[in-house]
């Protein structure tokens, strides 16, 4: 009786202070795969996924708390890359839906605040007081950080047009 | 030698331990879904099966036979195991963030991976010599990797063809094992021959 | 040609389609007389849209600039008659998306004067750049589909030191007979624009390859090409796509195009028949592209043949031309192979037009699509020597990844995959669709790339404005403690 209690808490120790030893030299500080996740999201900190910013974001899929599909400027492209780095399958077709999107300033009621410019996480939008504002389309990630800014209700998202060079044939129905 | 060599052949391909023993199922359903998980679940597994057997080889003759307790088999196996099991985690994890994203909950789950226990189980039963026991061990451990591989390959092709929507997912997926256990079958004229 | 050697001759790739190309290719070239209205796209041709340079209501010359090249790669577009701009707008575009895209619209005063034009009566005289601006001036592009800007190419060509011109004849699309007419018709132009060509790039010799079911054609050119004996007509055979360059290239000098490299590499530049006499045109005569043959083909066509139009004619008037025998199944501008399927006939004839084919609803059926049976047709039949059925297996299955490293980037698009397979899988349909996703992909990439950087851009400036915020405000602060300073000592030596 003493013999076998004796020798499970001897064994115990030896192997607890083998993975002791060990958890110290293959410590690994912080985790690799948030920063390769970080690198994938837009970085505009637009915090539409809800999260603060896309480091958190990036915490957050790390740990499996947040979907591949939570980057809504990313779209599909984001989503697919995410799910392939995390090794998850996601249903990509709720992503599909709106396609990318950009903001637009309705400029008969624009009163020429300033509030949307300073919310712009890439200065997608110049103007000055008193000024009408426009949007810059090659800078806009249609992440709507600006559309709840406005007191006039003059932004909004519409979707990208699609043009001859951006037109894409549709997948074949399966047989 | 030529004893070993047999030994290895039938350990790893005629007893496969998945496909005819039927260990370590959850694995092998739960990781194939592409070649390089499994290949990597087979890595880790090939690993702790063949440290943890040697150590409970060990434990078998200097401790439980010694002292007559065999009745605390199960029990400082799985000790044994779970902390080989610890050690393969931190090692992956530091090596390949991303095989251990991958892996997930099997990686901690290879602590009941029958396969493990079942290996170290019948080594004792066996009662091998310390070399015959190691090699009994890698030998099962390569059988295991190898199927898990094959079966990842056949996942893989699996997933691009057309499968009638009724037997999509897991009901094709388990044809195709049960196919692929018919084919290991062949392996048993090995013995008789 | 004996048996044997026609089989060792005949290629290991794609196929043989019923070319239906007579009695299309045998009626006599016929002239539209030009139509009321004509609609030039400014974007005809591979590269950057032209910028337009008239205005509406203004009066225009045949041959007159409406738009000039814009960037490197682009070509200008020229008045295909004598009239009066009437808008600049937009037109459906030839694109099976049935998207507009924009155009200048021109209505015919039906005098079809000729602007002044610039002849070069001896261009062998000519500098080969001074040849190449003539041409890219011209608004030449290749006329075989393609339309890639003839000069560019002529630059490339001798920047690189080709020493052969492969002049394609091929056309080896069933139907289309535009290639074939112009050398029955144009021999002369041919060959003469084919040793323009050899010129500017600095060449030493031109190698017609014209597939051996034309021997009107081969008749033509051999009889053309007798005075000159570095234009030599090499007969391939007939076998599509032998009109694609990197298969006539192979057949003709046996240089197999690396994947990721251009014709020029190998020592060689491909220029169509029909691209030639426009340079023949262009140099000679020093007018500007602004016609061309087309062929008018299909079963619900009354009167099939080539037809010599202007570009901005619309589709439907060329139908009307020939008649309708029945309303139209599907139209095709192009070949039935890779053309491009039109949703509605009221789109303008452009430069890369070939032909414009109206199916019959025999002609037009497309059979259901089954599971594939793995048979291996398709790698037999494709002629870059790809696996289309593992390409659009994992394309279906959404791994577009997995179908690039299967290749997908040296799909031609020839249909020769689809036109063979038994279970009628519309194989080119599943890797257009993945190039566009490709890249689709690629633009949000970059996108999402050129997001961050500004996004850090914008992050730098707050820290920036902040810094120089705090820096401005100690700087105050210091000059208001030395003025107080200042006041106090002043304060302090008044009362002494």
């Amino acid at each position: 009786m003493l013999i076998a209690i004796g020798s499970l808490a001897l064994m115990g120790l030896a192997l607890g202070a083998v993975l002791g030893t060990a958890a110290r030299y293959l410590a690994v500080e912080g985790n690799a795969i948030e920063a390769e996740l970080k690198d994938m999201l837009p970085g505009s900190q637009c915090g539409q996924c809800g999260y603060v910013g896309c480091a958190q974001a990036a915490a957050a899929l790390a740990k499996g708390e947040a979907a591949p599909t939570l980057c809504p400027p990313g779209g599909k492209a984001v989503a697919e890359a995410l799910a392939a780095k995390l090794g998850v399958k996601v249903d990509l077709s709720a992503v599909a839906d709106n396609g990318p999107q950009l903001a637009l300033v309705a400029e008969e009621i624009c009163i020429g605040c300033c509030r949307c410019l300073k919310a712009c996480p890439t200065d997608a939008i110049v103007g000055a007081a008193k000024q009408i504002h426009n949007v810059i389309r090659e800078a806009c990630t249609g992440c709507a950080a600006c559309v709840d800014r406005c007191p006039t209700a003059a932004m909004s998202l519409v979707p990208v047009p699609v043009s001859l060079q951006h037109w894409v044939w549709p997948k074949p129905a399966p047989a | 030698m030529k004893d070993f060599v047999l030994m290895m052949i039938g350990a790893a391909l005629v007893n496969n331990v998945i496909l005819a023993r039927f260990l370590g199922l959850c694995s092998f359903m739960g990781v194939t879904t592409r070649i390089d998980t499994a290949a990597g679940m087979g890595l880790a597994t090939t690993f702790v099966i063949t440290v943890s057997s040697m150590a409970d080889w060990a434990v078998q003759h200097y401790l439980l036979d010694a002292y007559g307790l065999g009745y605390l088999r199960t029990v400082t196996f799985i000790l044994v195991i779970a902390s080989a099991v610890q050690f393969t985690e931190m090692t992956i994890k530091k090596v390949s963030p991303t095989l251990f994203q991958m892996l997930g909950i099997y990686l901690p789950l290879i602590t009941t991976n029958c396969a493990v226990l079942g290996v170290a189980l019948l080594l004792v039963e066996g009662h091998l010599s310390f070399i015959g026991a190691t090699l009994f061990a890698f030998a099962s451990s390569l059988g295991y990797s190898l199927v898990m591989v094959i079966f990842a390959g056949l996942r893989e092709r699996l997933a691009l063809v057309q499968v009638p929507r009724l037997f999509a997912g897991p009901p094709i997926a388990f044809i195709v094992a049960s196919l692929l256990a018919m084919a290991f079958m062949g392996f048993s004229g090995i013995s008789t021959g | 040609m004996g048996f044997f050697e026609r089989i060792f001759r005949e290629p290991r790739w794609g196929v043989h389609p019923d070319n239906h190309k007579r009695p299309a290719a045998d009626a006599p070239l016929r002239v539209l007389p030009p139509p009321a209205r004509l609609y030039l796209p400014l974007h005809q041709h591979v590269g950057g849209a032209a910028r337009p340079v008239v205005l509406v209501g203004q009066k225009v010359l045949k041959g007159q600039l409406l738009a000039e090249a814009q960037g490197n790669i682009s070509a200008p577009i020229h008045a295909p008659v004598s009239g009066t701009v009437a808008a600049i707008g937009e037109v459906t575009a030839p694109h099976p998306s049935g998207l507009g895209f924009a155009a200048i619209s021109i209505d015919s005063d039906g005098e079809g004067r000729w602007i002044e034009t610039e002849p070069a009566l001896d261009p062998f005289a000519l500098a080969p750049e001074e040849i190449a601006r003539r041409t890219a001036a011209a608004g030449v592009v290749g006329l075989g589909g393609a339309t890639f800007p003839a000069a560019v190419k002529f630059a490339l060509g001798k920047r690189l030191a080709v020493s052969t011109l492969i002049v394609n004849g091929g056309e080896c699309e069933p139907y289309l007979s535009s290639d074939d007419r112009i050398m029955r018709d144009h021999a002369d132009q041919v060959v003469d624009g084919a040793r323009i060509v050899m010129h500017a790039i600095g060449a030493r010799e031109a190698l017609v390859g014209i597939e051996d079911n034309k021997p009107e054609a081969i008749a033509a050119m051999q009889k053309a090409a007798a005075a000159y004996p570095e234009v030599k007509i090499r007969p391939v055979p007939a076998r599509y796509p032998m009109g694609s360059d990197k298969q006539l290239i192979q057949t003709l000098t046996g240089k197999e195009v690396p994947a990721d490299a251009r014709a020029a590499e190998v020592g060689v530049l491909v220029h169509n028949v029909s691209t030639c006499a426009a340079v023949h045109q262009a140099i000679r005569l020093g007018r500007p592209l602004v016609e061309r043959i087309v062929t008018i083909n299909g079963g619900a066509v009354a009167r099939p043949g080539n037809i010599f139009a202007p570009l901005g004619t619309l589709a439907d008037e060329l139908l009307a031309f020939c008649g309708l025998k029945e309303t139209p199944a599907r139209l095709i501008l192009g070949g039935p192979m890779m053309g491009t399927p039109l949703l509605h006939g009221k789109v303008p004839l452009v430069k890369g037009a070939s032909g414009i084919l109206a199916f019959d609803a025999r002609e037009a059926a497309v059979p259901k699509a089954g599971p594939c049976i793995r048979c291996g047709s398709c790698t037999q039949a494709c002629p870059m020597g790809l696996l289309p059925l593992e390409m659009a297996a994992r394309i279906r299955a959404g791994d577009l990844d997995g179908a690039v490293d299967f290749a997908l980037s040296d799909c031609i698009a020839c249909g020769c995959c689809a036109y063979v397979c038994p279970s009628h899988i519309p194989l080119v349909q599943y890797f257009s669709h993945a190039k566009g996703e490709l890249a689709a992909r690629e633009r949000a990439r970059l996108r999402t790339e050129a997001a961050k950087r500004l996004a850090e851009a914008r992050l730098a400036r707050l820290a920036r404005e902040s810094r120089e915020k705090a820096a401005a405000a100690a700087r105050r602060k210091a000059e208001r403690d030395a003025a107080k300073a200042k006041a106090a000592a002043r304060a302090e030596g008044a009362p002494a």
